[in-house]
């Protein structure tokens, strides 16, 4: 489980996030929704530990994140994190973007590392891509190498950062088609998202944040559909 | 050409020994830029550091490094450090002051090629549970060696050419051998002819080698 | 009669001063010599077809690729030879400049190739004439590119000039060499030596580096 309670962060004066509380089960979807700026990348940033925070606690599985005692990279290894850019890494093959981590960080051998990768490329639909670089492919098939790099360290949860606004529309389906794949697989997944409609569908729950405060939350249809909080219905005002 | 005649026998004769000259330069050259190169690392990340000395020292080193002449830097390891009663031999003269600018140049070379990797990169590779020391040698590291490929072949090509300073204090590499040798027979014009299309063949040979490498290790672009 | 070796005394000054003026009088000939030739090698490699360009290539790569020092030896060997034997500051200066201009073509030549082109007719089509466009459009973009690898050469050539003493010319290194011979103080007097070129050297790259931002712009 993880437990967001109290956070307060800022860069320099800027506050960016003023108290924030969540709380995410395992096996549970969480979609974050809110205006560009509001803070929601931040939390994810703050949950893995590569941002610090300044007030409060986030607790992941009883382990405190920004406790100095915490070894972050141990507890990275079960938080995957996809990024809006994929981030995918350009001097290496798409095999070996995949299996690289589960080798020096999880110290698998060469042969398993690549068995391994080889399934996720392939849950990915990446079967004939595994010796091309990174940047021959379009930017779907990136993000969805980003998604099997990341899923080949078996995560228990996974963290993503707006994974389709950097796609062109007519790529955007190929990325949600492997999202709805990791849910129904009963994966615990936090995604800052601005698909109201895939959020609506693929989510337990929906947390509105404006201005580093998290507005409104509760189950997915309802806040997209009948909002309580006014500034919730002013931004899906907006965005519908 | 006047009354000059050319004897080329004598200089075939020594060939060999010419050979092997070039062989102390290229020895010489190598050894400095793998040098070179691991304290240029340390020093660009110096520099980049957010702590205070080892961006004085950085600084001071690449600056002095950058701006006085390696003639003096030879020199400087040749007769100025026997006043702290370090006496080098030609070779490793040679070898500490080329090492000390190979490594003020890179300095900022590498620092350049640090500066264009995304951050995202270490952000990618952190989220994924590898060690800051992983992060540098997988991913950081090989992408930045990349980026600065060429301006690291041209520091190799100016080790092989300052190297014949060697001349000067001595030392037995392509220049000081042929000095050594036309001082023998006097035929100074031939022997120097053939030392510079050496250099010359060299020089040509590394661009060449640097590039079917460059083929061989780079294919992703980045 | 004195000892072989006397200490460094005040009396040094104007035999030091002598090696710093044929430093910077050799220097500034060879770079002021070797950007001109430069300039119009420059011109012609960019205007020129891949032959021509390829010979002209071969012959300045030359230039670049033996060391300066190995140059200075055969051509003060070579114009001994022919019986025209020249002194060390005709030699070294002639050299140094070829030298300098290898490197300045390229310079150039660069400079040229951003110009050339789109930009000319770009200048044009907003009705300037030839010498309004070479004004406003092609210089400051030419000096853009040029400027910051141009002081590079520059700097370079400072240093390298102190090579020139190898064929027996009394700069600055050689003055002092002679001065550690006399003295056996080699520590104190390459110092001083050291901090000369600093002072000349350091400044200018900073100064190079400030245009370079300002003009980044």
């Amino acid at each position: 489980m993880i437990q967001i309670q109290g956070v307060h962060k800022s860069f320099g004066d800027l506050e960016v996030l003023k108290g924030v509380d969540l709380e995410v089960d395992k096996g549970e979807v969480v979609s974050i929704i809110g205006g560009s700026g509001s803070g929601k990348s931040t939390l994810l940033y703050c949950i893995n530990g590569i941002e610090n925070i300044q007030k409060g606690k986030i607790v992941v599985d009883g382990v405190d994140v920004h406790d100095k005692a915490t070894d972050l990279n141990k507890l990275r290894q079960k938080i995957g994190m996809v990024f809006q850019q994929w981030n995918s890494f350009p001097h290496l093959t798409v095999l070996e973007n995949v299996a690289l981590a589960p080798r020096v960080v999880l110290g698998k051998g060469k042969k398993e590392a690549n068995e391994l990768a080889k399934h996720h490329l392939r849950h990915v639909g990446l079967d004939d891509k595994f010796d091309v670089y990174p940047t021959q492919m379009s930017g779907g098939q990136q993000q969805r190498l980003a998604i099997a790099r990341t899923m080949a360290m078996n995560p228990t949860y996974m963290l993503l950062d707006e994974i389709t606004s950097a796609l062109d529309p007519e790529l955007v389906g190929e990325v949600l088609d492997t999202l709805r794949l990791l849910r129904d697989e009963g994966m615990s997944m936090i995604c800052v998202t601005h698909e109201m409609a895939f959020a609506k569908e693929v989510s337990d729950k929906v947390a509105f944040v404006e201005e580093g405060i998290i507005e409104e939350i509760g189950e997915a249809v309802q806040v997209i559909e009948n909002p309580v909080n006014e500034k919730t219905k002013r931004f899906l005002s907006k965005v519908l | 050409m006047g009354d000059y005649e050319f004897h080329w026998l004598i200089v075939y004769q020594a060939l060999p020994q010419m050979l092997n000259g070039a062989f102390v330069t290229l020895h010489v050259a190598v050894f400095s830029m793998l040098l070179g190169i691991a304290f240029g690392v340390l020093l660009a990340l110096g520099k980049m550091s957010k702590y205070r000395m080892p961006n004085i020292i950085a600084t001071a080193w690449v600056e002095i490094a950058r701006n006085t002449p390696a003639l003096f830097q030879i020199y400087m390891a040749y007769f100025g450090l026997g006043a702290f009663g370090i006496h080098l031999s030609p070779y490793m003269a040679v070898l500490c002051a080329l090492t000390f600018v190979n490594s003020g140049y890179l300095t900022e070379t590498f620092r350049g090629g640090f500066q264009a990797i995304p951050r995202t990169q270490y952000v990618a590779s952190w989220s994924l549970g590898m060690k800051k020391v992983q992060s540098y040698r997988y991913i950081i590291l090989p992408q930045m060696f990349r980026r600065v490929y060429y301006p690291m072949t041209n520091q190799f090509i100016w080790s092989i050419l300052m190297s014949s300073l060697g001349i000067l204090v001595g030392m037995g590499e392509l220049s000081g051998e042929t000095q050594r040798l036309q001082s023998l027979s006097f035929r100074t014009l031939e022997f120097f002819i053939v030392a510079a299309i050496m250099y010359y063949v060299i020089t040509k040979l590394v661009l060449f080698s640097a590039d079917i490498m460059s083929r061989r290790l780079f294919k992703g672009e980045i | 009669m004195g000892s072989l070796f006397t200490p460094l005394s005040w009396n040094d000054t104007g035999f030091i001063l002598q090696g710093v003026l044929n430093t910077v009088y050799i220097s500034v000939l060879a770079i002021v010599v070797g950007s001109v030739l430069g300039l119009i090698m420059g011109f012609i490699r960019s205007i020129s077809n891949n032959y021509t360009n390829f010979v002209l290539g071969s012959v300045l790569d030359i230039l670049r690729i033996v060391p300066l020092i190995i140059q200075l030896i055969l051509f003060s060997t070579f114009v001994g030879v022919i019986g025209h034997p020249l002194l060390p500051f005709a030699s070294g200066s002639i050299i140094l400049s070829l030298y300098t201009m290898a490197f300045m073509t390229e310079v150039f030549r660069a400079g040229f190739d951003n110009v050339s082109g789109s930009m000319r007719i770009a200048a044009r089509s907003l009705g300037m004439n030839y010498r309004q466009s070479i004004r406003y459009v092609v210089l400051p973009i030419g000096m853009r590119s040029v400027f910051p690898s141009w002081m590079g050469v520059a700097l370079s050539v400072i240093k390298d000039s102190a090579l020139v003493s190898v064929i027996g010319y009394m700069e600055l290194l050689r003055t002092s060499e002679q001065l550690i011979t006399r003295t056996q103080q080699p520590l104190e007097i390459l110092l001083g030596v050291g901090l000369f070129y600093f002072l000349i050297s350091y400044p200018l790259s900073e100064f190079g580096r400030y245009v370079e931002r300002k003009m980044a712009i």
